[in-house]
């Protein structure tokens, strides 16, 4: 007989990870090859560079169902276009305070700097945001009922 | 005639409520629009102008039509046209009434926008009187009677009472519903409330304007007129006349990726806008002067033309209070109308 | 303003007649005293419509990005705020200034007319200003009205002078006022953030997309908005979900931060009064606290603080209410 299970589902965030090519994508492969485990429901979109992610991406990761969304770039000083990511800290840095301002939870959204020799680093830092995001709960205050319609 | 004594007005929203949805102007974070009623809402049937006019109750600024699906070779369609609950639009102002009537003649003509239809039968509709014109309202020149709108149930509203008058069948229906809060009596108070109001009318700044050159055998020359060119100068092509009127008919389709498949709405849109009517050549009227003109050239010479010589203005002043920069009907009513204004 | 409006008339006058511009660009008069509408003047007998009074509030300087192509050099009068907007747009390389003779004329704020009309009863027949009050004649009556309540919310605690000026018709010296223009954006910060949310939500409900905001803004300069593009994705025409209210306001104000000059043209326009300024503010009180203090449209070179840094910038996470922690 098939049991009915009465228990709520638990919550399982969505999680996107904006990745630069040259330092955090190949920290996220890292952490791979080297059996480094960091949750599934993480999505990494890879980007040539942290600071080609342009406020409307962040939001738009929201809309889609995203319920934390985190950039990774080279650290500062590192960038493989020698300055990109000091463009990605300041935009983020207004950007994040903004969405603040406007009642939208601030640890949602997180920039860290993860290098290509960060594997251990970068499952981490993602264990870390998924275990912030989970207990934040589900993204309400971002998101597009429309999209969510029929699930 | 009934009425009823102001300081009871929330008990009859409350018993309306109660039988159907009850839309009113309420003010929210300092603006006046229609919203549904509510036991602690700031209902603000004074305003004379709620900020969008109350053809959004019929034709909402967006709206879903319907969801598509697909799965393997099948698309599976599902009409978002559900049946509408019956409601009453409390306090319509006799410019905003007289707009539904020219809202009709679009979506109500073969063939029928069922979802504009289904919202209109459902609906009773409760007009307000007007007492307190402004400057900028125009309707005389249109022939409406700012004293007396028509509507299911016509109300007039002075400092003590609100006055109650049933048109039709629908507004009996709605009157035996909540009658006995109600008291008979009234007709003479109305009666000083409209000459007053009428008086003050009369005196009104645009009253007056002549329309007279606005006919269709007229078309061509009004069409070619030089003056559009300066009228439209400081246009910056927003949508805010078309948005807030009461009048304005046009709307967009557009789709919208769900999770589950499309969704497609219906959104209103602005002839003022550089993507009005984009196709795949661009876009027919490639000047802010064009589409300037396009507006104003509907409202009095396109859709009268096409419409027995009904206007598709009402003369509510909404652009007028409006627009950012102050251009409006009025001054092109003045620059190609007529001698009136001389 | 008078006085004001008749030395510019007579300024624009010489200006036409003489052919040293092939036009003005100034403010004519509507069917009220009250709603005067941008306009150029190319003969000295247009300018018999030539008005500057108390509701000449609209900012001047986005015209220009169409009239500096024009033939011939354009005349402008522009308010203290507006300079800021010029040297922005120039800046920008969206105003070719070799063709533009700015005359600086004098502000000391302008007046809301729907504040007005909410504070007094009938048809307003007249509006004059003694110092701080606004008198009011009506249908109904008179009525004096105090000034900062009446004021544009741009007005309100506008400090600004001109940045930039060909020559000026300045014959009142407005005094340096002891306002805060964060005061407001300070309130928001203080609230908690379900109160942020629900004051934003309640606010941009209202919004009907009519793009007045984003089409007035001297910083939207953009050929094609990204709202406007079917190819970026995010176009639209309406707020279909509450999502897209938000979408709309917070890309808008991002895509000017840095570049606003806080005109407040955006707030002014907004037929549901939705108080879009302190959007902008929030980015400037931001940008102030976390890189310095910088006011776009205060020169017409230099950097913005979006496409400069340091390295010891800020890290996002350790930034709190528009301050490094």
């Amino acid at each position: 007989m098939q049991e009915v299970s009465t228990e709520k589902k638990e919550f399982v965030p969505n999680i996107v990870a904006f990745c630069c090519n040259w330092c955090s994508y190949a920290g996220a492969d890292l952490a791979g090859s080297s059996r480094l485990s960091y949750p599934a429901n993480v999505k990494i979109i890879r980007v040539p560079c942290s600071c080609r992610v342009n406020p409307t991406f962040v939001l738009k990761a929201f809309q889609q169902g995203a319920d934390g969304v985190i950039l990774c770039g080279c650290h500062p000083g590192d960038c493989h276009y020698v300055t990109g990511n000091y463009y990605t800290r300041r935009r983020m840095a207004l950007l994040f305070s903004f969405l603040n301002y406007m009642g939208i939870e601030k640890e949602r959204t997180r920039v860290e700097w993860v290098s290509a020799a960060e594997g251990a680093r970068f499952s981490a830092v993602m264990n870390d945001f998924v275990k912030t995001i989970s207990q934040l709960g589900e993204n309400k205050r971002l998101s597009d009922l429309r999209v969510k319609e029929g699930e | 005639m009934l009425k009823i004594a102001k300081e009871r007005l929330n008990e009859l929203y409350a018993k309306i409520n109660e039988a159907f949805g009850l839309y009113i102007p309420i003010k929210k974070a300092g603006e006046v629009n229609y919203h549904v009623w509510g036991e602690g809402k700031e209902v603000s049937i004074e305003t004379l102008k709620t900020v969008k006019s109350p053809k959004n109750m019929f034709f909402p600024q967006s709206e879903n039509m319907m969801k598509f699906k697909t799965e393997d070779k099948n698309i599976s369609i599902e009409d978002m046209n559900f049946e509408k609950k019956p409601f009453v639009l409390f306090g319509v102002r006799a410019c905003d009434y007289k707009a539904i009537d020219v809202l009709d003649k679009v979506f109500l003509a073969d063939p029928v926008d069922t979802y504009y239809q289904s919202r209109r039968e459902a609906t009773t509709i409760v007009t307000l009187a007007c007492s307190k014109p402004e400057e900028s309202c125009f309707c005389k020149v249109f022939d409406i009677d700012a004293t007396a709108p028509k509507g299911d149930v016509t109300t007039w509203l002075d400092d003590n009472y609100l006055y109650w008058q049933a048109n039709t069948e629908k507004g009996e229906k709605l009157t035996s519903l909540v009658a006995e809060l109600f008291e008979k009596g009234g007709e003479a108070e109305v009666k000083a409330q409209q000459d007053a109001t009428k008086a003050v009318i009369d005196e009104l700044p645009f009253s007056n304007l002549d329309l007279s050159r606005f006919k269709p055998e007229n078309l061509n020359e009004l069409f070619n007129a030089k003056e559009w060119e300066e009228m439209s100068e400081a246009c910056l092509g927003c949508g805010t006349c078309t948005f807030v009127c009461p009048t304005c008919q046009c709307f967009d389709i557009r789709d919208f990726k769900t999770n589950d498949g499309i969704l497609r709405y219906r959104c209103w849109d602005s002839c003022m806008y550089s993507d009005f009517t984009l196709m795949a050549h661009g876009n027919s009227r490639t000047t802010q002067m064009q589409r300037f003109r396009q507006r104003f050239m509907h409202k009095l010479v396109y859709y009268p033309s096409q419409n027995g010589g009904l206007y598709s203005c009402v003369g509510c002043g909404r652009c007028v209070n409006k627009c950012p920069q102050h251009l409006n009907i009025v001054k092109v009513i003045k620059t190609l109308g007529g001698k009136n204004d001389d | 303003m008078k006085d004001v409006e008749m030395k510019m008339l007579e300024r624009a006058k010489a200006l036409l007649e003489s052919g040293e511009v092939a036009r003005v660009i100034g403010w004519k008069k509507g069917e009220f005293f009250y709603d005067p509408t941008p306009a150029s003047f190319e003969t000295v007998d247009e300018l018999k419509d030539f008005v500057y009074n108390w509701f000449c509030g609209a900012n001047l300087s986005k015209y220009l990005i169409q009239m500096s192509k024009k033939e011939g050099k354009t005349a402008v009068f522009l308010k203290p705020c507006d300079t800021y907007s010029f040297n922005q747009l120039v800046k920008e390389h969206r105003i070719k200034r070799e063709n533009i003779h700015v005359i600086a004329v004098e502000c000391l704020a302008k007046l809301n007319i729907e504040a007005i009309k909410a504070q007094t009863d009938g048809i307003v027949k007249s509006v004059d200003v003694v110092e701080k009050d606004v008198k009011v004649v009506t249908t109904s009556g008179e009525y004096t009205l105090y000034k900062p309540e009446v004021v544009l919310s741009k007005c309100a605690v506008c400090n600004k002078t001109h940045q930039v000026k060909d020559e000026e018709i300045i014959l009142h010296e407005r005094p340096v006022r002891d306002v805060d223009r964060f005061e407001e954006v300070e309130k928001l910060e203080t609230m908690t953030a379900d109160e942020r949310f629900a004051f934003w939500k309640d606010q941009l409900s209202k919004c009907i997309r009519c793009n007045a905001c984003r089409n007035v803004c001297p910083a939207c300069s953009c050929v094609k908005c990204v709202f406007d593009n079917p190819k970026s994705g995010i176009s639209a025409k309406a707020n279909d979900s509450e999502f897209e209210e938000k979408l709309f306001h917070v890309i808008r104000a991002f895509h000017v931060a840095g570049r606003c000059t806080d005109c407040g043209e955006c707030s002014r326009v907004c037929p549901q009064n939705i108080p879009l300024h302190l959007l902008n503010r929030k980015f400037i009180k931001d940008i102030d606290g976390l890189y310095g203090q910088f006011q776009a449209g205060e020169t017409d070179e230099g950097k913005t603080p979006l496409t400069s840094y340091t390295e010891g910038d800020v890290e996002p996470k350790d930034v709190f209410n528009g301050e490094a922690k």
